[in-house]
């Protein structure tokens, strides 16, 4: 198969969730020394990829200055439809930033071993897009200048915030979600920056690292209750992975236009956010392992395993699809009926809801084959359809229900401007140019955790059914 | 305008020093400070008025400037091409500002120096005096605020209003203000003064030799005064001709009132005396004198509550759909020619023996015909019948001779002598002129009012006989087309500027009063006469007082007040003049194959209007054009001409070709193309010009309103902006129950519970607990069957609410601002469907979905029962927008309100008691709380409640057919709680529970028994039907 | 291994954080003071074209709020006189006097007087004085012993919250009609008790007094 044909450097490629014999050194060699290299031995794909973000970050900028100046009228939105792209474009985003809890926190509670070596980056890429997702709301207001009118604080007026719209608790959700996700990460890190401080050979590195290690000294003390946090954190973000996502899709499910009030919304959110998050820890893993010669601690079995829960969560959200015709029908509302209608065949945009079946169906089915899970570049490409997948999704849902909901004489459409996609674009920019400082200055691996799994193994090996495992994947086993 | 005189004082008009807007003497102005003021201004803050501004020393004299346009501020004004660019210039301040609020300099508070006994600041005085439609005084209400007039209502006391006001009148204070306007005296381009006019024009009239050497242009004169003012000057000068010239004026109607009586006349009619209406082409709620009058009779006798009520039945006979026509119960689509056929036709049928013999036009169905002459022959004396203005003599003799047959005449129709000064067959008489001209007997040629160049017949070639006069003077609002080639351009006032008077349709009298001085200069047309006469130092309040004073006997002081406070002369109605029919001799014209057929824009009328930015964005009647006109053509013509909506159509006739955006337009007659007048100025101003296509070239003195005409498609397409998309519904439409509609019949058949007001019953499914209301609870009805989609409600609310417009590429976007739109829906098959006018604004729900959406509670419900908007709490997610299912709010995207960042004078017309909204704020209707508020406080400070019919909303006042009523649903007396009662009542989307406020009452049609398949019969399918 | 840091560097973190803590407490605090004081301008003298006592010619000549401020009682506007209330008197009384140039200035040359506005409220912000005055909000209430000021400031921060303190609970405020235009009044020590038969003879709807819609339009 041309996919596993083209697979790479075979010989480091296994199966288990860490190559057998490796120890903290080798794990050091591989993740630290990168980070801790001088600036004249960056690789060059990294200044190339830093320079494309920047410029990116750059059209990011200008587009928001156009937009504050001159209004969100830069924008293709109109009567009816008064939420578009920045709308779609902050789901998306809010999708992606839930893959990397979920695997922290989720699979750690889970005590999930696989979970080791691509947390870290996972996280990192979560902070990250909820950077770039939480800016939208912002940015899409009338007045952007009063976004805090949202928060509820001592004000002159005498007056709250509106307790009971979707769009305050948006406000929360977020705003908790983004502090948690930081700090848990950030205390992950801790370990591992008294490493790098350790082993610094500047006085600058180590006084940076140093003092972002907050004194770590390893005394037995420091580890109970560095353990102690890090757990207490986990179980406080697992919920926080669910509550965003619902949180968001109440937005719609609150409201009355016809393709939005649905009860099944929230889950089927969630869903499909992790569906997006694991195409998108795959499309940073899969370039990552391959760049700095990650093999053997980003193996197979954690691809494998992503693409797995990715085949779980599309399959989730396609059923999603297929219960909100269902509803459609089954309520005899003509609204409805006429939305379900108009989303797969209306004259003006039936060609979203088939891409997106396309990218979120047809496309994922490959998954059910071992072969294209264990195949790095097979998963990459099958990640971008999903990706594009569950943006049309979003598009579908918020665009599409928009343009013909109640009285036939407010119908309209909706034609994004060269400032939806540069916001869009832009956005790409700040969340690269965030990931490529990350990368290059923090390990994107949880050096201390790898060296555990890595002593664990030695001793015991990678976990109970190794054996046979490897057997049946060697095909020599059939279950 | 130095040399500026101001009007004399009458009691009533305050232009006292003090009043910022009073023009005196120009002083020195230091642009640069006030432009620092103007940018100083923080964006993000809205400011009631002007008056803040104008009562600044350096604003009141900025305004008066002879050169606004070098200032930067009014480069912001509407000009559509840089409109967007603007934007982004001014709201680099606006926005910016309001992020960080620069430390303000103190607002500085100028009162008067005099003060004028009679005002109270803050409160609005209301004048009456008259707006002309083509001539004929139509009786308003005009507000001022210190002096500043900023809305004009219908008069209730005006016999040809009573209180209504037509779409364009309500807009009419836009225009005062519009900064295009003609601001200086002229003599090839040149500035003069009016000293110098009047003395050049003594040397021209003293050096005339005999004959016919003088001649005097102007448009349809009803204004006796001004009339006598004419008489005299031509007296004065043997041989001097007077001319009329009126692109709209129904000559057809003078010469069919020759044919029939022999001699001039003018009809009146009384729809409260007629059970059947017959309309010839005559959109007679729209057009012509006495339109708002008899579209109130009409509505009157139509309007049905219940099954006891009675109502009349309107028969339509037209060539495009017209609003009139969209009531109609029977109504045919025809070619001009056939329209004169079924005249003639129906004449003969009903016994007019001197009718010409005309067989019944094909696409006329024998049985409804017939139909129709038993409906008129069972109606003797209860009838009445009208045709068109662009109907030709024979239509117009016929139908008096129809009325007159039917023993209408004394009844439902009277006549009465001419209102018109001097009636004439304008085209005839701008041939001659045009002759004249071209002879060389003409030197001194003046023009008042009437665009000639612009809107003469293509084939007289008048701009070019024009040049040939050797002194021509033109007095206008504008600088037009005939002006910039004129010898002598003199500015004229605005109607609501100078003292004058006219009649309405009925003969009765009104004497315009200004509200404030020449607000650009300008000179009344009866001060212009009296520069002619050699009295240029005479003020037409001088005039007008001393004309009147010699008409009336008596206390002339008390005459003169009563006169003025009314707004109309008491007695002045023309009595009823005998009549007696003369024997017909008519030819009928012949019709073709391909016709064009010419008809006044709804908002632009004759193109005088172009430059309104309110009414060219004013969405015409079920096209929801605007900033365009368009070949109309119907399905079926379309498909024959290979063309859909938004092709080029060029149009071609003796060698003239103009190419125009093609329309689809179902209920429009086959092989009939209409086109608007008024489009494609050159000389209207910034807005105006270039808008559309002018298509005056293709029209002829000797037929002016249709004439044969060759079409093919162009290449390219033109896209044109309307307000509402319009779609094939795909079979949804019926199933949303939108429009309710039935017959009269079938509502005696079940006079409780008639089927078609609720096809399907909704349980009410409710969670959240109701709202109680102690005080008041504010409630609002709208009449389908009499709503004709007029928009006169449109451009009322535009003009109370301070509701901007945005552009012809903001409307193609979806981003037009109205608070209140007029729906249309069609039903039946395209080429004869019924038509459905549904005005929907904000229904203020009791349960409104946008309220817990908002994450700042800026849209809340209140203690009576509104809906409210609270601007400067919007931060603008426009999650209210999305929930709410009527799409009745409305989002500023853009800078589209002038704030003082990007001030002109347009922002006089703003109204001072509601917010003008930045951008990046949500609104919509309030049910006009400024005006509720107002009442509530009056009543307050007098310890009583609100009484009913004491707050009016603005589109309630402005509705010819009041078809709107509003009240307080607490105060069981009230009409409105009247009208609720009603078993046509229903909610629009009911099966939502959002419980709106306003409720509509199904639209009830009245078919003649004898027609099958009567369109208004079978219940409505609502659909904006398939032109797509 | 050297260290890196001083031994005192954790002592210093903790007093960091200690410190961090208290700034932002007191900003808590200090920032709505500010929002409702400073940046209101509240006593803040504003200088005028004319020197215009309000205690000279209130306490000392006696004349009443409504022979200057005529409309109070019917309008939205107070009303700042013409310069011909000022001439009435000051064409006999105190003729050519130098602090009085400005307004015999304006008089001859008939242009008015631009006065510097003290309370500016927001324009979205529609108030009606003759609302208040007639259901017996006393011009002291809002613009403090206006009488005794030489020169004119604002009284009250007149923030919406401010606002609200009455419109939440006129009985709290009002007093008797009779009483309004009494710049000594004081409130009687059952103010609540005998606000609250007021704000019933007045026919004071509080219910409605709280809607957005009394003041924004």
């Amino acid at each position: 198969m041309a996919v596993i044909a083209g697979a790479p450097r075979r010989g480091l490629e296994t199966n288990r969730v860490i190559a057998p014999g490796q120890t903290a050194g080798m794990i050091d060699d591989v993740v630290n020394t990168p980070v801790l290299v001088g600036p004249q031995r960056t690789p060059t794909w990294w200044w190339l990829l830093f320079a494309l973000s920047l410029s990116l970050l750059g059209l990011y900028l200008v587009s928001i200055v156009r937009l504050v100046t001159v209004g969100v009228g830069i924008f293709g939105n109109n009567q009816p439809v008064s939420w578009a792209m920045p709308i779609i474009n902050f789901v998306w985003w809010i999708g992606i930033g839930h893959a990397g809890t979920l695997i922290s926190a989720a699979l750690l509670l889970f005590r999930q071993p696989w979970r080791t070596s691509i947390n870290r980056f996972a996280e990192a890429m979560t902070i990250f897009a909820v950077v770039c997702a939480g800016l939208y709301p912002i940015l899409h207001l009338g007045r952007p200048w009063v976004f805090y009118w949202l928060m509820p604080y001592p004000n002159t007026f005498g007056m709250w915030p509106n307790f009971r719209s979707p769009l305050t608790w948006d406000m929360f959700a977020i705003s908790a979600y983004a502090s948690v996700s930081l700090l848990f990460w950030f205390i992950g890190l801790i370990p591992d920056l008294a490493t790098l401080r350790d082993s610094a050979k500047s006085r600058f590195q180590r006084l940076v690292y140093g003092a972002l290690a907050l004194g770590w000294n390893g005394s037995a003390k420091a580890w109970q209750r560095y353990m102690r946090a890090y757990l207490l954190l986990a179980a406080i973000s697992f919920p926080l992975v669910l509550s965003v996502h619902s949180t968001i899709a109440l937005d719609f499910a609150v409201s009355q236009v016809p393709g939005w009030n649905n009860t099944i919304m929230p889950p089927y959110f969630v869903a499909g956010a992790v569906f997006a998050g694991f195409a998108m820890v795959l499309l940073l893993a899969v370039p990552l392992r391959r760049a700095f010669g990650l093999e053997r601690l980003i193996t197979l079995r954690h691809l494998d395993n992503a693409a797995k829960l990715m085949l779980a969560t599309g399959l989730i959200v396609v059923y999603g699809y297929g219960v909100e015709l269902f509803y459609a029908w089954y309520s005899g509302v003509e609204f409805e009926v006429f939305m379900a209608y108009n989303r797969v065949l209306g004259a003006d945009h039936w060609w979203a809801f088939w891409a997106l079946i396309l990218c979120n169906f047809v496309a994922i089915q490959p998954l059910w084959f071992r072969r294209v899970r264990q195949s790095p570049w097979a998963l990459f490409v099958i990640s971008i359809f999903v990706s594009i997948g569950m943006w049309l999704e979003r598009f579908v849902i918020i665009v599409v229900s928009l343009t013909k909901d109640f009285l036939p004489s407010s119908w309209g459409n909706y034609v994004p401007t060269f400032w939806d996609w540069a916001l869009y674009l832009g956005s790409f920019g700040l969340f690269g140019t965030l990931f490529l400082i990350f990368i290059r200055l923090l390990p994107s691996i949880a050096t201390t955790e790898m060296k555990e799994l890595a002593h664990h193994d030695a001793h015991h090996g990678s976990d109970a059914y190794e054996t046979i495992r490897e057997a049946y994947y060697r095909g020599e086993v059939r279950a | 305008m130095s040399d500026t005189t101001r009007p004399g004082h009458a009691p009533a008009v305050p232009t006292r020093a003090g009043d910022p807007l009073a023009p005196d003497g120009a002083r020195p102005v230091d642009l640069g400070r006030l432009r620092e003021r103007l940018s100083q201004q923080r964006g993000a803050a809205y400011w009631r008025s002007l008056d803040e501004l104008a009562e600044t020393v350096e604003f009141q004299e900025f305004l008066r400037k002879e050169f606004p346009r070098q200032a930067a501020p009014l480069e912001a004004s509407f000009d559509r091409r840089d409109f967007l660019k603007l934007l982004g210039a001014s709201l680099a301040l606006g926005g910016l500002g309001a992020c960080a609020r620069p430390p303000q300099p103190h607002e500085k508070i100028v009162p008067y120096v005099r003060a004028p006994e009679d005002t109270i600041p803050g409160r609005p005085e209301f004048y009456a005096t008259a707006a002309l439609d083509g001539g004929y005084a139509e009786g308003i209400l005009a507000e001022s605020h210190q002096g500043r007039p900023t809305r004009v209502e219908g008069n209730p006391d005006h016999p040809a209003s009573l209180g209504a006001a037509h779409a364009i009148t309500s807009a009419t204070v836009l225009s005062l203000y519009d900064p295009d306007r003609s601001q200086q005296l002229l003599q090839r381009g040149s500035p003069r003064s009016w000293t110098q006019f009047a003395a050049a024009m003594a040397d021209a009239l003293g050096a005339l030799t005999d004959g016919p050497r003088l001649r005097l242009l102007t448009e349809t004169v009803t204004s006796p005064t001004l009339a006598a003012e004419i008489r005299a000057l031509l007296a004065a000068h043997p041989g001097a001709a007077w001319h009329q010239w009126d692109p709209l004026h129904a000559d057809g109607a003078v010469a069919g009132l020759r044919a029939a009586f022999g001699e001039d006349l003018a009809p009146v009619y009384d729809l409260s005396r007629a059970d059947v209406v017959v309309s010839f082409g005559a959109d007679f709620t729209q057009v012509g004198p006495g339109r708002l009058r008899y579209a109130k009779d009409f509505a009157r006798r139509r309007r049905v509550r219940s099954a006891d009520d009675d109502m009349n039945r309107l028969w339509q006979i037209e060539s495009t759909p017209t609003p009139t026509g969209s009531l109609a119960d029977h109504r045919v689509a025809l070619a001009p020619a056939d329209v004169a056929a079924l005249a003639a036709w129906l004449a003969r049928e009903l016994g007019v023996a001197d009718a010409p013999a005309a067989a019944l036009p094909a696409r006329v169905e024998p049985s409804w015909a017939d139909a129709l002459a038993a409906d008129l022959r069972d109606h003797r004396g209860r009838s009445a019948l009208f045709a068109g203005a662009d109907q030709p003599a024979a239509v117009h003799a016929l139908v008096h001779a129809l009325n007159h047959e039917l023993g209408n005449v004394g009844h439902a129709v009277r006549y009465v002598a001419p209102v018109a000064a001097a009636p004439a067959l304008h085209h005839d008489g701008l041939r001659d002129l045009v002759a004249d001209l071209r002879a060389g007997a003409v030197e001194l040629l003046v023009i008042v009012g009437a665009n000639p160049a612009f809107t003469a017949p293509a084939d007289l070639g008048f701009a070019d006989a024009m040049a040939l006069a050797r002194t021509t003077v033109h007095a206008g609002e504008y600088l037009d087309e005939t002006g910039r080639d004129a010898t002598w351009h003199v500015p004229s006032t605005h109607a609501l500027e100078a003292w004058g008077d006219a009649r309405a349709f009925d003969g009765s009298v009104t004497i315009q009063q200004p509200l404030f001085a020449p607000f650009y200069g300008g000179k009344s047309d009866l001060e212009l006469l009296q520069a002619l006469l050699g009295r240029p130092e005479r003020s037409g309040y001088e005039v007008i007082r001393d004309a009147w004073r010699e008409r009336v006997s008596g206390d002339f002081e008390a005459f003169w007040r009563r006169s003025l406070h009314l707004g109309v002369v008491d007695g002045s109605a023309a009595p009823t003049r005998e009549v007696t029919r003369r024997p017909l001799d008519l030819t009928l014209p012949v019709g073709d194959d391909l016709v064009v057929h010419f008809h006044p824009d709804h908002a632009l009328a004759d193109g005088r209007h172009a430059n309104n930015g309110w009414l060219q964005e004013l969405p015409r009647p079920f096209s929801k054009l605007t900033w365009d006109n368009a070949a109309i053509v119907a399905p079926a013509t379309a498909e024959r001409l290979d063309v859909r909506s938004h092709d080029r159509l060029a149009l071609r006739a003796d060698g003239v070709e103009v190419i125009v955006p093609v329309w689809v337009q179902p209920g429009q007659a086959p092989d009939v193309i209409s086109v608007a007048l008024g489009f494609g100025r050159a000389a209207a101003g910034r807005v105006g010009d270039g808008v559309g296509t002018d298509v005056y070239p293709l029209r002829t003195a000797a037929q002016p309103w249709a004439r044969a005409v060759r079409a093919e498609r162009a290449r390219g397409r033109h896209r044109l902006a309307t307000t509402q998309i319009h779609h094939s519904l795909e079979g949804t439409g019926e199933r949303r129950h939108i429009v309710r509609a039935g017959t009269l019949a079938e509502l005696r058949q079940d006079p409780a519970h008639p089927k078609f007001v609720h096809p399907v019953t909704h349980p009410v499914s409710d969670i959240t607990p109701d709202w109680t209301y102690d005080s008041y609870a504010w409630g609002m009805v709208v009449d389908m069957t009499v709503c004709t989609g007029c928009n006169a409600c449109v451009t009322a609310c535009q003009s109370e609410n301070n509701v901007p417009i945005v552009g012809k590429e903001q409307v193609i976007i979806g981003r037009e601002m109205h608070w209140i739109r007029v729906d249309a829906y069609y039903r039946g098959d395209l080429d004869d469907p019924s038509f459905y006018n549904m005005p929907v604004a904000c229904q203020h729900c009791e349960k409104a979905p946008c309220e817990p959406v908002c994450p700042v509670a800026a849209t809340v419900h209140d203690a009576e029962g509104l809906n409210v908007m609270v601007y400067n709490r919007c931060v603008g997610t426009r999650y209210c927008a999305n929930n709410c299912p009527y799409k009745v709010r409305r989002f500023n995207y853009l800078q589209f309100a002038e704030l003082a960042v990007n001030a002109t004078e347009l922002s006089l017309a703003h109204n001072p008691d509601v917010t003008v909204r930045s951008r990046g704020v949500m609104e919509k209707c309030t049910y006009c709380v400024q005006r509720i508020s107002s009442a509530r406080i009056q009543a307050n400070n007098q310890g009583r409640r609100i009484r009913d019919g004491e707050v009016v909303t603005a589109c309630q006042s402005a509705c010819p057919s009041e078809a709107i009523v509003f009240g307080d649903l607490n105060d069981p007396a009230s009409a409105v709680v009247a009208a609720k009662a009603s078993v046509l009542d229903y909610k629009l989307l009911e099966e939502l529970n959002t419980v709106p406020r306003t409720s509509y009452l199904a639209r009830v049609g009245n078919p003649h028994p004898a027609v099958t398949g009567a369109s208004a019969a079978a219940p409505a399918e609502a659909g904006t039907e398939g032109v797509l | 291994m050297p260290q890196i840091f001083p031994p005192n560097a954790n002592a210093f973190v903790r007093w960091a954080l200690v410190g961090g803590g208290l700034f932002v407490g007191l900003l808590i605090v200090a920032l709505p003071i500010y929002a409702r004081t400073v940046n209101n301008a509240v006593r803040v003298p504003v200088a005028q074209p004319v020197a215009f006592p309000h205690n000279l010619h209130v306490e000392a000549l006696g004349i009443d709020c409504r022979y200057c401020h005529t409309s109070v009682e019917v309008a939205a506007s107070a009303n700042v006189p013409p310069t011909q209330t000022c001439m009435t008197c000051h064409s006999q009384v105190r003729v050519g006097d130098p602090q009085l140039a400005a307004v015999a200035a304006s008089w001859e040359s008939d242009r008015p007087l631009a006065w510097n506005r003290v309370h500016d409220l927001g324009a979205y912000v529609y108030f009606d004085h003759s609302a208040h005055v007639n259901n017996g909000v006393g011009c002291s209430t809002c613009h403090g012993r206006i009488d005794q000021m030489t020169g004119i400031w604002k009284n009250e921060p007149m923030t919406m919250g401010w606002c609200l303190e009455c419109h939440r609970a006129p009985e709290r405020f009002v007093r008797p009609r009779s009483e309004v235009f009494n710049m000594a009044y004081v409130p009687p020590a059952d103010q609540l008790t005998l606000g609250a038969e007021l704000v019933a003879a007045y026919h004071i709807d509080a219910n409605h007094l709280v809607q957005c819609s009394v003041c924004h339009r």
